[in-house]
């Protein structure tokens, strides 16, 4: 296939008004001994119709037959079509990041209100229009969390993704930076490891809520903690749960990041979702990433531009707020779509069907025998972790996915402590007569 | 007509959404969660019908420029054509339903994934990948986290990283957030590296020089090898910033011109849609002594040629993000490449280095091109001579709206006064080339005798010129409900 336009006589006509003889002239700036010299070696070039069946033929070996209780942070959604819709329009599609506001409008206006509905529904008083995903806004987070206050420690809660915490440990590698872990008992936060920690003159404290094995913790009580101690308070959040759950903003934390996923975007084997992080305005001039700002143009009229960009790497160069450049509009763009259909009432009955559906299979599943809620009474929203008696997580899945079955992750890939353990997520999606069939797989290969 | 914020419509008790009853049965007897956590005001969100919503954004859409309705010029950014079958490809249901800790699953993305890789070697002339980074920036954070490792392993830290003063601002962003000082290295008059001032700089404690190859002038760093060898004899590293790979695909390859660690942008380069600011990704190619650092994990192939995703990796950098990548972005790139070919990539870059110089020859007599008569796949005029006219190049700019053409990237490199920084792209027809070259040639007429017109411009949108220092001052960054 080939997207090229012109035809010889063309091609002959705009050599003439270069002055050149060739195309190959035009390469001249390449020293000989620095060009190939040979054709590439890749597969031979496919038409339309030849490529679609091959990647039709790739897709078929994804399999999505499959009953799939996985979360861990990319989750199954119901996205509503008004959000592919929306977002499949060659406008916002095919433009570039808004810096001519006049040729922009619609990709501005749109980011002020996703700004606007992700403040809604944090609680916060400022969000950028997107980082690339929960885990490196986490990360971008916590150097923001350093620029504020200069403090080179940071604690890290003990339910923090893994891989959070990974990129986490790869983004501040070079920042000088330590970082303490906040333990947990039950489940739940410890308050002397937490005390302990805060006693250091530490400059963040990160938080999940829900954590990574679903439990939810009492942000505001972090926050108090967080604050006697001079410390920022970062909440990961579950964009989902805030349909439900009180507004990290208000409950007092200082910087909310999460991934945003849930709102209309496929999973899409993890990527692309999109971060979020929202703020107090106190704080803005240390944010990391583009801002969207209300502006007057010349006969009066309201709209919006790209706003405090001297925080930003095109001005300030090696002395930016971040490296970030290009974002996850699109990602933004259709967060912004689903927050509109959904609603208030619409975010709060998929929250509600959530908590009522993970409670229903967790509740079921703990009733069989050799199985047991991990952390309890732990206060958990669409996920939790089980423990097996007698089977491994992963022997257990492999057994279940042979009935076509995933019962979710095995969380002894992340800690041997967990080799028992299987994380399940049940989002409102899953229906009884799925939960069922999960419950009554797992009953006939868990011996008592 | 001017569109309503989302949350200057609808009505209290509209609705948009559409879900299932509870199927479940839910304990009377107890509260699924304790009331310290539970909100009950419900989360502030518009109340819109969907007739309104779709409305609302549909409208918005159409406010924007893009490269589906617009000749859109803007250099170092490659808006060429996004092909419609690479989005459908995108979204097939056995990629977008994928979970990602279920790859036993996703046999044919591993497959992508992993083709995807080889093929961008073989176009950077380099040995291992890493499809993980998000977008270009992420990729140079990938890159130089990977030479400080190199570095940590191969006789100790060192402390700087060089940079070009024509460089893209991602690049002293990313070596600072790298832990690298940066050493500023100017350019000649012939707008490549100074070699001069890039030797004064070599030392042992430079890490890595980040070179981008053609720069942002749109000129070929004939220098590179040597700089390479010159970079290697210190101990240090060669990085390339990939952002102008349109030029040279196929024609050159960086691992062949001595190039250690390069990113490449999909979202310019291999024709993935630039989404109104992403997400795109910025992968990651390195040479063998690299490879051992990249990100966790990597996708490779076992001895039967199956690919899988590899996180036995003892001497990774870690990860730079969740999972794996920007599958969307990738699978649409893997279907680009494959489209074209060895051969279509090829022509590809001759055919924007065709357009670009002749949009330079067409532009020349009115927006001189201070650094030479030829380029690469784009050019880098100046303004400068409107000055006299109280003209400036934000004005052209401006102008070019009123004509439907979206504006040069004007300003960069900082090297260049009143910059107008143009990539036409291959994708663009000789037509649409005169078109921007007649329009271009007549608001520098117009510069001259209606100066006013380029003042106020744009004068046919629906907006004009926005007092953006004024919104900056007194930043209003979300909507807030009238006072009552």
């Amino acid at each position: 296939m080939s997207y090229l336009p012109h035809v010889p006589g063309e091609i002959r006509s705009m050599l003439d008004t270069v002055g050149v003889e060739a195309i190959s002239e035009l390469f001249d700036c390449i020293p000989p001994d620095l060009r190939l010299g040979r054709e590439l070696r890749l597969p031979p070039a496919l038409s339309e119709p030849e490529l679609t069946a091959h990647l039709r033929e790739l897709a078929s070996k994804s399999g999505t037959d499959v009953l799939s209780f996985l979360g861990a942070g990319c989750y199954d959604h119901f996205i509503p079509a008004a959000v592919d819709a929306i977002a499949s329009r060659g406008e916002f599609l095919t433009a570039y990041t808004p810096y001519q506001p006049e040729a922009s409008q619609g990709s501005l206006q749109t980011f002020f209100e996703y700004q606007t509905l992700m403040c809604q529904l944090t609680g916060c008083e400022v969000s950028n229009t997107s980082m690339y995903d929960g885990a490196s806004a986490a990360a971008e987070a916590v150097l923001m969390g350093l620029n504020i206050n200069g403090r080179k420690r940071a604690a890290i809660d003990e339910g923090l993704h893994p891989e959070y915490r990974s990129v986490l440990q790869t983004y501040v590698r070079h920042q000088g930076m330590e970082l303490r872990t906040v333990r947990h008992a039950n489940g739940c936060v410890d308050g002397g490891s937490l005390k302990e920690a805060l006693s250091e003159e530490v400059g963040t404290l990160v938080v999940q809520s829900p954590d990574f094995f679903g439990t939810v913790h009492d942000l505001r009580a972090l926050a108090d903690a967080a604050r006697a101690a001079g410390t920022l308070l970062i909440a990961v959040v579950d964009p989902i749960s805030l349909g439900l759950l009180r507004r990290p903003g208000e409950e007092g934390a200082d910087i909310v990041v999460g991934e945003g996923q849930a709102l209309g975007i496929p999973m899409s084997f993890g990527g692309p979702g999109f971060g979020f992080l929202a703020t107090r305005m106190e704080h803005v001039h240390r944010m990391p990433g583009r801002l969207v700002g209300e502006a007057t143009d010349r006969r009066g009229k309201r709209g919006y531009v790209l706003t405090l960009q001297a925080r930003e790497q095109h001005i300030r160069r090696g002395r930016a707020t971040s490296n970030i450049c290009t974002n996850h509009g699109l990602s933004a763009i259709r967060a912004a779509v689903y927050l509109s259909v959904m609603g208030p009432e619409g975010l709060r009955q998929v929250a509600e069907l959530c908590l009522a559906k993970a409670h229903y299979a967790a509740d079921r599943l703990s009733q069989l025998p050799g199985v047991s809620l991990r952390f309890g009474d732990a206060p958990f929203f669409k996920e939790f972790a089980i423990d097996l008696r007698g089977v491994s997580g992963r022997e257990l899945r492999a057994r279940l996915l042979k009935r076509g079955i995933d019962p979710g992750l095995d969380l002894g890939r992340f800690d041997p402590l967990f080799e028992n353990s299987l994380l399940v997520a049940v989002t409102e999606r899953r229906t009884r007569e799925e939960i069922d069939r999960l419950v009554e797989a797992v009953r006939r290969e868990v011996s008592p | 007509m001017r569109e309503p914020l989302i949350f200057e419509m609808g009505r209290a008790g509209r609705r948009a959404w559409s879900l299932p009853e509870c199927d479940v049965p839910v304990p009377s007897d107890r509260q699924l969660l304790p009331p310290a956590l539970r909100e009950e005001m419900l989360p502030p969100l518009p109340e819109a019908t969907l007739r309104d919503l779709v409305g609302h954004f549909t409208r918005l859409s159409q406010k924007n420029f893009c490269v589906d309705t617009h000749f859109y010029p803007l250099g170092s950014c490659t808006m060429k054509f996004n092909p419609k079958v690479n989005d459908v490809a995108a979204s097939l249901a056995g990629f977008t339903e994928a979970h990602p800790y279920a790859p036993e699953r996703a046999s044919g993305l591993l497959e992508i994934l992993a083709s995807l890789g080889e093929m961008l070697c073989e176009i950077t002339g380099m040995d291992a990948a890493s499809l993980q980074p998000a977008a270009g920036a992420h990729g140079e954070l990938t890159g130089l986290l990977a030479v400080q490792a190199y570095h940590a392993l191969n006789g100790g830290r060192r402390k700087f990283a060089l940079v070009p003063d024509s460089a893209h601002g991602t690049n002293p962003a990313s070596c600072t957030l790298a832990g690298l000082d940066v050493r500023a290295v100017k350019s000649g008059r012939d707008g490549l590296v100074d070699m001069k001032s890039f030797r004064k700089e070599l030392s042992r404690d430079v890490a890595v020089m980040m070179i981008t190859n053609p720069n942002t002038l749109g000129l070929f760093e004939k220098d590179v090898r040597e700089i390479s060898r010159a970079l290697h004899d210190f101990g240090a590293l060669l990085y390339m910033d990939g952002a102008n790979l349109n030029a040279i695909m196929g024609v050159a390859r960086p691992g062949d011109f001595g190039v250690d660690v390069m990113h490449l942008n999909l979202h310019k380069t291999f024709a993935t849609p630039h989404g109104a600011g992403g997400p795109g990704a910025g992968p990651v190619t390195v040479k063998n002594v690299l490879a051992p650092f990249l990100p966790t994990p990597v996708v490779r192939r076992d001895a039967s040629g199956r690919a899988f995703l590899d996180a036995d990796r003892p001497h990774s950098i870690g990860k730079m993000r969740t999972f794996y990548g920007n599958m969307g972005v990738l699978v649409r790139a893997y279907a680009y490449i494959r489209s074209l070919g060895a051969k279509g990539l090829r022509e590809a870059a001759e055919h924007a280095v065709l357009n670009a110089n002749y949009l330079l020859k067409k532009l020349a007599g009115r927006f001189p091109v201070p650094h030479g008569e030829r380029c690469m796949h784009e050019f880098v005029a100046t303004g400068e001579p409107l000055l006299k006219h109280g003209v400036r190049t934000l004005d052209v700019a401006k102008r070019l709206i009123d004509f439907g053409v979206h504006p040069p990237t004007i300003y960069f490199p900082l090297i260049v006064k009143e910059a107008l920084m143009v990539e036409p792209t291959e994708t663009e027809s000789k037509e649409t080339l005169d078109r921007f070259a007649n329009i271009c040639l007549r608001i520098a007429e117009e510069a001259e005798k209606t100066p006013e017109v380029l003042k106020t411009a744009p004068n046919t949108t629906e907006f004009s010129r926005f007092d953006e220092v004024a919104a900056a001052r007194n930043p209003r960054l979300t909507w807030k409900p009238p006072v009552p």
